[in-house]
């Protein structure tokens, strides 16, 4: 069946929901207004009000009482109504959620999700990559979907999951990205990556929207006889190690690119690791490509300099290829 | 001479809350000389001066059917919830064997079997926690009164805003027992609040609220024996502050010179142990002699609870790789 992105999330959470009476959901506006994205509009008359908790405007009540109410049997789903305010419940995630099974040896299985990202017009508060903060925690699994099929095959794997996730949906992605997803119950397991596009000269690893940026640059790319070979971890933590080295080994040269921020970001762990574990394989460089580090500008010409995309892509694949 | 009133409880109840404190007492006193032999590491925070409130409260809950959310200075409930003196040393001591596999230490462990969930160190954090345990019994339509605290210090996070408002709008059986004594650290509650009671705060929450004396153990254990009944009727949470005063520093590394001689002096004339003692001894439900044996026993037990805990080895190192996730899916 074809789906938009934010179509196969709310088809997750209903199969679960359906499957699975545990499974419930906590957010703002949620419950009659059905999201601020309307991705859980007839949630609440399907599964009522005990299931579908309309919360205040308090991201630590939400995910702390998701917390508890995974120590108790639940398998809560925390919705942010924009992944920024997640700072507002910081702690929450990452001192008690992230440290129960290292200390407590007790599962904490929660989902918090929500829209992150930029490229829309949406302010610095409203467009945050906030993803590499959350790996850096420990404890937390860390799910970045490009595809409406793995969104939804990912969502259903995070709200199975005995550890507590968090699970970053792209708002540009949300209507923008459509493609045929399994019926029913569909899983992808956590921490495998997915090769998007098979090419011979220069791996791109990435994950959420850069992934669809890389499809645009090698499209460009194969214009010029470069064959670009795409890379998706899917999740940042688990990380999907092998499956990157194994494309770095073949193709020689890597390009890492991600919307977040490039210092400290994800892209300079994989970077690390490919210097670390491929480097005789090598043929140039591994490069990164990433956001400007500043917060994401609300003007579009701003905060088109800032974000990365296709022609930075292709152009940083030119360097390392001509190396 | 006017005679000593009744009490409501009976012997056995208030014998019971006393050997729970005297518990609590000796641990602190125990971990005490620990710390000064260089056997304790870490923080050790005593509860000296206030075992009438974690223990008059815990007391007050069905430890079958309700949580415990104890803080760092409640390790008087830990005993009324059925924690075994071994299990607690090896845990402060960071022992092979403790729950937490020596990842951390004092009273921070849960044990679900025995419905206890204990703290991290961000005070607050754990009070939307509790209220989520709560709320998932009370979408099975069953009441779990989960029990949290925090200080006169905590009390001023955020977090506790955030939990105590959204219990009282999904009308959660949550109790949560401010306790005042006097200093957050070192910092005087004329610093931390301008308010007259913490538990005027309650209003604001359109939940019960109230101030007690937290030397009292039956005062304390009534007015949570309350709390549960409310809780109980579904009418949702209520918040409890009680007036004690710490009579160590924050830890035991801190001589608390700040705190003035005369308030520690006054507070010592209200000790909540030795005050039961007295009490139950002119109720005649147990005599002063009696209580010294109580008291020896808890004593002997706690030495021995030490001694086979200081037998046990450090927890091996390999452990400290182990159970970042309950799956094992993650590779470094």
């Amino acid at each position: 069946m074809i789906m938009t992105y934010l179509e196969a999330i709310a088809d997750a959470m209903r199969v679960e929901m359906r499957r699975d009476e545990s499974v419930i959901m906590i957010g703002e506006d949620i419950g009659t207004y059905g999201g601020a994205f309307k991705l859980t509009k007839g949630f609440l008359d399907e599964f009522g009000s005990n299931r579908i908790i309309d919360a205040p405007i308090s991201e630590t009540a939400i995910i702390g009482a998701a917390i508890g109410a995974s120590l108790n049997g639940m398998r809560p789903i925390a919705e942010m109504q924009f992944m920024d305010f997640i700072t507002n419940g910081f702690n929450q995630l990452v001192t008690v959620a992230g440290t129960t099974a290292y200390r407590w040896s007790l599962p904490v299985p929660m989902v918090v999700r929500g829209p992150s990202g930029g490229g829309v017009g949406a302010n610095p508060f409203h467009s945050r990559n906030s993803e590499a903060w959350f790996v850096h925690a420990t404890g937390l699994k860390v799910v970045c979907p490009a595809f409406p099929d793995d969104a939804k095959g990912l969502m259903m794997a995070s709200i199975r999951d005995n550890d507590p996730v968090v699970f970053f949906e792209h708002k540009g992605l949300y209507r923008k990205i459509k493609g045929e997803v399994p019926e029913g119950e569909y899983i992808v397991p956590l921490g495998k990556a997915r090769t998007v596009r098979p090419g011979a000269h220069c791996s791109v690893i990435a994950y959420g929207s850069a992934v669809h940026m890389a499809l645009e640059a090698a499209d460009i790319l194969a214009a010029e006889g470069i064959d670009v070979e795409i890379v998706d971890i899917r999740t940042l933590v688990p990380f999907d190690e092998a499956s990157v080295l194994e494309s770095v080994k073949k193709t020689g040269r890597a390009v890492v690119a991600h919307e977040a921020v490039l210092t400290a970001g994800f892209g300079g762990e994989i970077a690390a690791r490919i210097a670390d574990k491929a480097f005789q394989w090598l043929d140039a460089p591994v490069k990164r490509v990433a956001a400007f580090d500043s917060p994401t500008p609300f003007a579009p010409t701003l905060e088109k300099a800032v974000l990365p995309n296709a022609e930075k892509i292709a152009h940083t694949i030119r360097q390392v290829c001509s190396f | 001479m006017a005679k000593t009133p009744a009490s409501a409880y009976s012997a056995q109840q208030q014998q019971e809350l006393l050997k729970y404190m005297l518990m609590a007492r000796e641990f602190d006193n125990a971990m005490l000389r620990l710390y000064r032999q260089g056997k304790a590491f870490g923080g050790v925070y005593s509860q000296l001066g206030n075992e009438a409130v974690s223990v008059g409260s815990a007391y007050a809950l069905d430890r079958f059917k309700d949580v415990l959310f104890p803080m760092h200075r409640n390790i008087g409930g830990h005993f009324v919830f059925g924690q075994s003196l071994d299990q607690l040393m090896l845990n402060h001591l960071a022992r092979k064997g403790s729950q937490m596999r020596g990842t951390d230490g004092t009273g921070h462990y849960a044990d679900p079997s025995l419905r206890i969930y204990g703290n991290v160190s961000h005070l607050g954090a754990m009070i939307p926690v509790a209220a989520g345990f709560s709320l998932a019994d009370k979408l099975r339509g069953i009441t779990t009164v989960s029990l949290t605290y925090i200080g006169d210090g905590g009390a001023q996070v955020g977090e506790v805003h955030e939990a105590l408002n959204f219990a009282a709008v999904h009308k959660l059986p949550l109790i949560l027992i401010i306790e005042n004594n006097q200093y957050a650290y070192s910092t005087p509650n004329s610093l931390e609040f301008a308010c007259e009671n913490l538990s005027d705060r309650a209003i604001g929450y359109g939940m019960h609220g109230v101030t007690i004396d937290g030397t009292d153990v039956e005062l304390v254990y009534a007015t949570c024996v309350e709390a549960v009944e409310r809780a109980r009727r579904g009418e949702g949470p209520t918040l409890i502050e009680t007036r004690t005063m710490r009579m160590r520093g924050h830890a035991e590394h801190d001589d608390f010179s700040y705190v003035p001689k005369e308030l520690l002096a006054e507070w010592s004339e209200k000790d909540p142990v030795e005050t039961y003692i007295t009490l139950l001894d002119k109720r005649g439900v147990m005599s002063r002699e009696e209580a010294t044996v109580l008291r020896k026993q808890i004593l002997a037990d706690m030495i021995a609870a030490i001694d086979r805990a200081l037998e046990q080895p450090w927890p091996d190192a390999e452990e400290g790789m182990k159970s970042v996730f309950m799956s094992e899916q993650v590779e470094g």
